[in-house]
């Protein structure tokens, strides 16, 4: 009953990240209800208490991802989960928590916005807020699951890049992923790896950057630290005016993540370079890829994907490989357009880049939308 | 004991941000005073959170202990975090009044009717100081602020008594022109179990003073004195002679069980059923 055996199993996807994070270590969960992403509330709420974890009902987000931020320096590992406009409220401690190099880890399960929009259906909406959602300069570790299997993979994956690079870590699953069920198989906790923050040795005092990512001390251990959202020092003491201290710490914190993006960002990539069109897909968008592109093989068309499993740091060297051979990419997106943009920049001008939408009534691009989007820009290539 | 107190002890040698005259350094000073005539040699089984605001600035990074200085209006959910899974550590949370009972003000009532064991120190100025004076929402009606400079056309709130209401086990208010009966009051909300506030109506000079019609710090003071009604005294008062004034004392002391107690005794039944079964 303690963690999940391993198993073949039939799940939600919901329960999957669930799961995903109690694999990982997470022992505290806070969040509030919300529409797609209640059911993991509510397995972690059942579960977590069965691995001596907590898991607790905040009265709203910001309280929610504050009390995770305070499990975190407690020393636990932590996960709160919510949709759009629970995402929303939280932005402001999420740059907290990248600012003051605090590990933990946030699901968005997306619907359909802006605002309360269409609140039982799917959307990919907030990719761009998960880029650029919070104030300030600062980068943003983002993944993007496509099945239950990686709502489970993909959550511990989360956790172990909050641990290792002492940051937020934003699991972007939407509304389809999270509420369907299929088969996965659970592995053994013994074959997961498991990465847990750098502890400090005794005496030490610098946790915020002598180090590219410093040790993580927690409360009541005897170390004192000082966390503060305000410009710090390398000993976490507060200076609101010095430019230096500023931008030393605002660039480390970023080429942190930026250094070793090359690391951290993961994708599905096949026939990149001998395919004539290409398509760029995420989240559950990206499930209807694998049909279409085989079948526009079968029609004679050089087609080749790239599916993102990180959407941010966005892997842009893998976009140029693509546009070497391609000089067409469609990207898929349930938004009227986000990811297209980054692809765009990344392509600069070696390719065109085709958008294909849709918004409303959670209704996902199917594979034959694709395909005929992928046929038809054959044909009209010049 | 008290003799030798010296407050340096507990903090980094850094020079304090307050402007002269203010009343967070008495309170500042006060709390260290109470810690050490508890005993505590150093800050080591405390763990501090605080928001945004001079007020927040107390422990943050002075005091040499572990502190954790959130956004505004946030720091009862990272003290949360912390207690539930910390339950020993004595977690102190300082904020301003437009911290703890403006833009935090929904934290404060749950965490009070959850009765989380904590100590919640607000510094009520009655302004928003660090940003320069504007109305809180513990301004007194008529004041002018710099965003009411016809005065104020809100009632402020009576923060003390909505812990009371709200489910504290100790709920207390003095002035800094008390900082002995203070003292002696933070010193018995370290000693009890679960959710503890103390409101301090401090002078803001700076901010609030001049705009509000007070020449000096003195004055500010006295009238804090002057105005100040005990408790006891007050419930015998009817409600027009107490308009202005500061009712000051301990307002609620008892014990209810706190969230840490019962979600720590669930998971334990909960791992214990889990191994029976
Ligand atoms: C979300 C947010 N809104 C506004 C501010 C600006 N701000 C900084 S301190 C403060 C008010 C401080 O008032 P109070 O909490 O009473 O503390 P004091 O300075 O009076 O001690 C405000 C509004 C902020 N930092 N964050
Ligand atoms: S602005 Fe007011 S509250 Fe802030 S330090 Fe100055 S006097 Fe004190
Ligand atoms: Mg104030």
């Amino acid at each position: 009953m303690r963690i999940a055996k391993p198993n073949t199993c039939f799940w939600q996807g919901s329960k999957a990240c669930a799961e995903g994070a109690i694999t990982a270590g997470c022992r505290f969960f806070a969040g509030y209800p919300i529409t797609p992403a209640s059911e993991i509330a509510e397995h972690m709420a059942r579960r977590l208490p069965q691995v001596g974890g907590i898991a607790i009902q905040m009265e709203d987000e910001m309280a929610s991802i504050g009390a995770i931020i305070g499990a975190s320096w407690a020393g636990t590992k932590a996960m709160t989960a919510t949709s759009g406009p629970g995402f929303s409220l939280m932005q402001e401690f999420i740059g907290y928590a990248f600012m003051t190099e605090t590990p933990c880890v946030i699901v968005n399960a997306q619907r359909a916005g802006p605002s309360t929009g269409q609140a039982t259906k799917c959307g990919q909406g907030d990719v761009m807020q998960s880029r650029w959602g919070t104030h300030g300069d600062y980068s943003a570790i983002v993944l993007s699951p496509n099945s239950v299997q990686e709502m489970f993979t993909l959550t511990v994956r989360a956790f172990n890049l909050a641990e290792k690079y002492r940051t937020p870590v934003i699991l972007l699953s939407d509304e389809t992923i999270t509420h369907m069920r299929e088969q996965i198989t659970v592995p053994s906790v013994n074959n997961v790896e498991i990465v847990n923050r750098r502890k400090p040795r005794r005496g030490e005092k610098a946790f915020f950057g002598l180090e590219e990512i410093p040790p993580m001390p927690a409360v009541g251990e005897g170390f004192n630290v000082a966390v503060t959202g305000s410009t710090h020092d390398e000993y976490g003491i507060r200076f609101t005016a010095d430019p230096l201290v500023h931008i030393k710490l605002v660039k480390r914190l970023n080429s942190k993540i930026r250094n070793n993006s090359n690391e951290i960002s993961d994708f599905e990539e096949y026939n990149i370079e001998d395919c004539q069109i290409g398509v760029i897909s995420y989240g559950c968008t990206s499930r209807a890829i694998y049909e279409a592109v085989e079948k526009a093989e079968s029609k004679g068309v050089k087609t080749g994907y790239i599916r993102l499993k990180t959407i941010w740091p966005f892997p842009g060297n893998v976009v140029r490989k693509m546009v070497e051979n391609a000089n067409k990419i469609i990207v898929p997106e349930l938004n009227l357009g986000q990811i297209r943009y980054e692809v765009e920049k990344a392509s600069n001008g070696l390719a065109k880049v085709i958008p294909l939408n849709k918004i409303g009534g959670g209704e996902l691009i199917t594979p034959e939308e694709l395909l005929a989007t992928i046929l038809k820009e054959a044909k009209t290539n010049d | 004991m008290t003799e030798n107190f010296s407050i340096r002890k507990y903090l980094r040698d850094l020079k304090l941000p307050f402007c002269p005259g203010c009343g967070i350094p008495t309170i500042m000073n006060t709390f260290l005073r109470a810690v050490h005539e508890l005993g505590y040699e150093n800050l080591n089984n405390f763990v501090f959170c605080s928001g945004i605001g001079c007020s927040s600035w107390i422990p943050s990074p002075y005091f040499n202990a572990d502190s954790i200085h959130t956004p505004h209006g946030r720091s009862i959910p990272v003290a949360t975090g912390i207690k539930l899974l910390h339950p020993k550590l004595n977690v102190v949370v300082f904020g301003g009044d437009g911290d703890i009972v403006g833009i935090g003000m929904s934290h404060f009532i749950h965490a009070a009717r959850r009765n989380l064991d904590i100590l919640v120190i607000m510094v009520n100025n009655m302004v928003y100081g660090m940003t320069g004076g504007q109305v809180a929402p513990t301004t007194p009606f008529k004041t002018k602020t710099a965003t009411t400079p016809y005065g104020s056309f809100e009632q402020p709130l009576d923060a003390t008594r909505l812990a009371v209401a709200a489910g504290a086990c100790y709920s207390a208010r003095w002035t800094t022109a008390h900082s002995n009966d203070l003292k002696e009051s933070i010193k018995k909300a370290i000693q009890t179990k679960g959710f503890r506030f103390i409101e301090v109506v401090s002078q803001c000079p700076t901010a609030y003073g001049r705009r509000a019609g007070f020449k000096n710090i003195a004055e500010m003071l006295k009238w804090f004195k002057e105005n100040s009604v005990p408790i006891h005294q007050a419930e015998k008062t009817s409600e027009k002679e107490l308009e202005k004034r500061i009712i000051i004392g301990e307002f609620v002391e008892r014990r209810r069980p706190t969230i840490g107690e019962t979600i720590h005794a669930m998971i334990k039944e909960v791992q214990m059923n889990a191994e029976q079964n």
